[in-house]
């Protein structure tokens, strides 16, 4: 085998610096396709939002004679303005504004109460001895079984007989029913050390102490890896507030796309400007979130398997 | 070794109460009530149901276009899923491989995640437009005559290419994430045993990403079949017409537009059944991840 | 300071096994005691019976003048070292020290006083604002024995609290637990699976093995005069030699593979028994003389102070001790196993004789 075979992966390579140089070149070739194969991908991923966002900022009559825009225009702040502020839709009374709030309160609302329902049963189930607790188990795992999509019709029934069609209660509470929380806190809770439990007992705290003291101050990063995962899955619910909100006062920016779509039936000239400007600004939160707390995400997202 | 546990007769099923009673009332209820009314005929108007046994099953599956809908699922569902994994899984690779600019890389590869899917498919639609949009433009300058929403292989060009547009981030992060956890000692070891970094790929990292690809496979599936449901409902603009829907939609679609109560229940149990024996998969597959780690 | 009277404590588990079989030990105040032996004999069941993180099957367990049987782990005036230490990760090395006495409602002040007094004692004084993580393991090892002083318990419990340490900063904790613990004059009791902690760190070990006490006694008692074979082979390394032998009734014993050895005493079994002899105790020469029997050296081990002659006799494997000024050359020697050195122990029981 000569020397020059002996190169690692990462590109350094192990034998001394002469070998080195004779290897060179093929490996700067292919750290160049490298290159190109991720700039491609990157462009993949980016240029549509791009274009979306640039359109935005043009004239509804620029876009429809000249089609979709790379370029930016003079029109950002009126179709901004007239997306957020001015009331639209069918009964003329939702502005952005409200959407953009309806969203952070599904967003927010669907994660806290999730994290809390889900943290609480899965210390019960983790950490106490009880009779039911396994028949406990597989009732709430089960749901992890079936997705919303499965069971939507008699789920929307239920929930219209009760009353909370076009209510936030209606909107939230129905999509805390699967596991995939508890399921995430049952596997962190059960890689804690066993003798921390131990200790605390002998340090004197019973359960509540155990809870409050130790164990959630442990699992804040945990919570905030979950809380991410949530609020980008609340924040982007479509079915469930399609269905379950007819009233516009209570439309989610997601769930308003359907709204913006009629805008495209019909008319004459389409608010292509406009249309954008909502997308864009539906995007931005669950989209930062995502970005700025990357590692917390990426680490909940792939320890909590779904 | 057991975990050591609290012993208290009352807190754990106050701990439990708030889960407990959201799955029985949002879960269990309306996953019962599905099933039952599979097995009922109600009347357009839902003043009485009958039972008619397996019927809605029968007339479900004799119906052409409840077979046109699960193949163009199937077809759907396979493109999708092999072409977002493939994507993603030699952009992984790369970013895993480049030493510069690679957290850069890994952001502007993963941010798309956070994008609802009918948000994708809003701008899907909009690059994918007849009249405005520059995809189609293109294709229509190479002598392709597209036209979305009329086609209806046009409608599931835009509608696939869009699901796998929004998969890919996940999938690359699965990956990426995979081939970190490989210890640097096991690629150094096949760095000195193997050559050629191709067969190194091969024979070394991809056996032991396997377990990752085989999960990932389920998500994906899934993912096709059920979480498309907002790109598609967008594409079509709420209006199918001619167009090819998945089974996740026509049961949407029968059930809150045609009325048809027992033939949308007898859908989503069937479903229900594929969902599960997909979860049965899975957890085998988590169970085989843990033995790996 | 307190007695502890562990009076035939049993556990069974709920799938049926018996972790730990009626068992009865006393432990006088002020008195360090080791429990020792392999993994799964049951030491480790026992001590957390003791602590109250298992319950009690049969039996009962009192610490001072209580029957603790019932009780909290909290309220049994106790204070336990952790194999991992157990510390917690998001609390100061201060807090750490001071949840217990918060838990107990002890004032600010008081706390403070134990607490300022515990760090001094252990020499981390300057780490108490610091977290776990930010410390190295014998540190770490510190802030959990000093966790367990703050309390002012009754009685220490310690949980192989050395087993994460490297070589060098286990015989250093070795002396200063010890020491300390004089110093305090507190009651321990003491798990651990090393047998050369046990010799060194014990006023009285018990040694268990598969669930039951094999023998309680001083480390000198256990290493001279082993209750059984068991325990002559686990305590003490290399461990003693055993071979097997044949006794005939009038002090003729016979060693299979060795000859005849003469024993003084009348022995109370005929038959077959067992014979175990220390490699320090056995006698090597390098020409052959009386009662001296030829082995073939198959290796000797350099220790530095010493050296280890490592021999087969049958098939069995035979270690003996060298003196540095012992020289050997060649590939036999002469082994001689002084009769008053033996120790014998009943083939089908395993106990002594």
């Amino acid at each position: 085998m000569s020397s020059s075979d002996l190169q690692a992966p990462t590109g350094t390579t192990i034998t001394a610096a002469g070998a080195a140089a004779v290897s060179k070149k093929p490996f700067a070739w292919r750290q160049i396709v490298d290159h190109v194969v991720l700039i491609a991908g990157s462009l993949f991923m980016l240029i549509p939002v791009l274009m979306a966002f640039m359109t935005s900022s043009h004239s509804d009559i620029t876009v429809h004679t000249n089609g979709l825009q790379m370029t930016f225009g003079g029109h950002l702040a009126e179709n901004y303005h007239e997306a957020m502020l001015v009331p639209g839709g069918f009964t003329k009374t939702v502005d952005g504004m409200r959407m953009l709030m309806n969203s952070f309160i599904l967003g927010i609302g669907f994660s806290v109460g999730k994290i809390i329902i889900s943290m609480l049963a899965a210390y019960a189930i983790v950490y106490f001895q009880f009779r039911f607790a396994t028949l406990a188990f597989w009732a709430i795992f089960t749901t992890l079984l079936l997705p919303l999509e499965v069971r939507i019709l008699p789920s929307y029934e239920i929930v219209q007989g009760m009353g909370l069609v076009n209510t936030y209660t209606g909107l939230i509470v129905p999509l805390i029913a699967s596991a995939t929380g508890t399921f995430f806190f049952r596997q962190f809770f059960k890689s804690v050390p066993n003798e921390l439990i131990e200790a605390a007992r002998i340090d004197g705290a019973g359960p509540v102490k155990f809870f409050i003291d130790i164990l959630v101050p442990l699992s804040k990063t945990m919570i905030a890896a979950i809380f991410i995962i949530m609020f980008v899955f609340g924040w982007n619910q479509y079915l469930w507030p399609t269905i379950m909100t007819t009233d516009e006062s209570f439309f989610t920016l997601v769930r308003g796309i359907k709204q913006i779509l009629n805008v495209f039936i019909g008319s004459q000239i389409p608010e292509y400007g406009q249309a954008m400007a909502l997308a864009i600004v539906a995007m931005v939160p669950p989209v930062l979130v995502v970005v700025i707390f990357q590692s917390w995400f990426v680490k909940g997202l792939v320890e909590s398997d779904k | 070794m057991i975990k050591s546990q609290f012993k208290s007769p009352l807190f754990p099923y106050l701990l439990l109460l708030p889960q407990l009673s959201i799955v029985v009332i949002f879960f269990y209820w309306p996953a019962a009530e599905a099933i039952r009314s599979s097995f009922y005929l109600e009347d357009p108007f839902g003043f009485s149901s009958t039972f008619v046994g397996l019927d809605n099953f029968r007339d479900m599956v004799s119906r052409s276009d409840y077979v046109a809908t699960a193949e163009f699922t199937i077809i759907f569902s396979v493109i999708v899923t092999l072409f977002s994994l493939a994507i993603a899984l030699l952009l992984a690779v790369t970013a895993d491989r480049v030493l510069r600019g690679a957290s850069t890389y890994k952001t502007l590869l993963m941010w798309v995640y956070a994008i609802a899917p009918p948000v994708a498919a809003l701008i899907g639609i909009m690059m994918f437009d007849t009249l405005v949009g520059p995809i189609a433009r293109f294709f229509q300058a190479l002598g392709w005559n597209y036209q979305l929403g009329t086609n209806r292989f046009d409608t599931a060009f835009a509608m696939i290419v869009i699901s796998i547009w929004k998969q890919v981030p996940v999938n690359f992060i699965f990956f990426l994430s995979g081939l970190q956890g490989i210890p640097k000692s096991v690629q150094e070891a096949a760095a000195i045993d193997c050559a050629s970094s191709t067969r190194r790929f091969w024979t070394i990292t991809f056996p032991l990403l396997a377990p990752t690809g085989f999960f990932l496979l389920i998500i994906n599936i899934t993912y096709s079949l059920f979480d498309t449901f907002g790109i598609i409902d967008v594409v079509l603009k709420g209006e199918p017409g001619n167009n090819p829907v998945t089974l996740v939609y026509k049961v949407f679609l029968d059930g809150f537009r045609g009325n048809d109560l027992g033939g949308s229940s007898a859908q989503s149990v069937i479903l229900m059944i594929l969902v599960l024996i997909l979860t049965v998969f899975q957890f085998r597959l988590i169970e085989r991840r843990v033995h790996y780690n | 300071m307190a007695k502890v009277v562990i009076d035939n404590v049993r556990k069974v588990y709920p799938n049926g096994t018996e972790a730990l079989s009626p068992s009865s030990l006393n432990i006088e105040d002020g008195e360090f005691i080791v429990l020792v032996g392999p993994s799964g004999c049951g030491k480790s069941t026992l001590l957390r019976m003791i602590a109250g993180l298992e319950d009690i099957t049969e039996g009962s367990i009192s610490i001072g003048e209580r029957v603790v049987n019932t009780l909290d782990p909290a309220e049994r005036d106790i204070a336990m070292v952790f194999q991992n230490y157990a510390l917690y990760p998001h609390m100061s090395v201060y807090k750490n020290m001071a949840y217990g006495l918060k838990n107990r409602g002890m004032p600010k002040a008081d706390i403070d006083t134990a607490v300022q007094k515990a760090a001094k004692l252990l020499h981390i004084e300057e780490f108490l604002n610091r977290k776990p993580s930010q410390l190295s393991g014998g540190q770490r090892q510190r802030v959990a024995m000093g966790r367990a002083i703050v309390r002012d318990p009754a009685l220490f419990l310690f949980d192989e609290p050395l087993s994460n340490l490297d070589a060098k900063l286990r015989n250093q904790m070795r002396i200063e637990i010890r020491k300390l613990q004089r110093e305090l004059g507190v009651t321990s009791i003491y798990v651990t699976h090393d047998q050369i902690e046990a010799m060194t760190m014990a006023d009285r070990i018990a040694v268990l093995n598969t669930g039951k006490i094999e023998q309680i006694g001083t480390p000198a008692q256990i290493y001279h005069t082993p209750a059984s074979i068991f325990v002559a082979s686990f305590m003490g390394a290399p461990p003693m030699n055993i071979l097997n032998g044949h006794y005939n009734g009038n002090g003729g014993l016979e060693i299979k593979d060795l000859g005849h050895v003469a024993v003084d005493h009348k022995l109370e079994v005929t038959g077959d028994i067992q014979v175990g002899i220390r490699p320090e105790n056995v006698e090597i020469h390098r020409k052959e003389e009386p009662h001296t029997i030829p082995i073939k050296v198959d290796f000797l081990e350099e220790l530095g102070a010493g050296r280890l002659l490592h021999t087969t006799i049958g098939s069995t494997p035979f270690i003996a001790h060298l003196d540095n000024e012992h020289q050997i050359d060649g590939e036999t020697v002469f082994a001689h196993l002084p009769a008053k050195a033996l120790h014998l122990f009943d083939a089908s029981t395993g106990r002594r004789v």
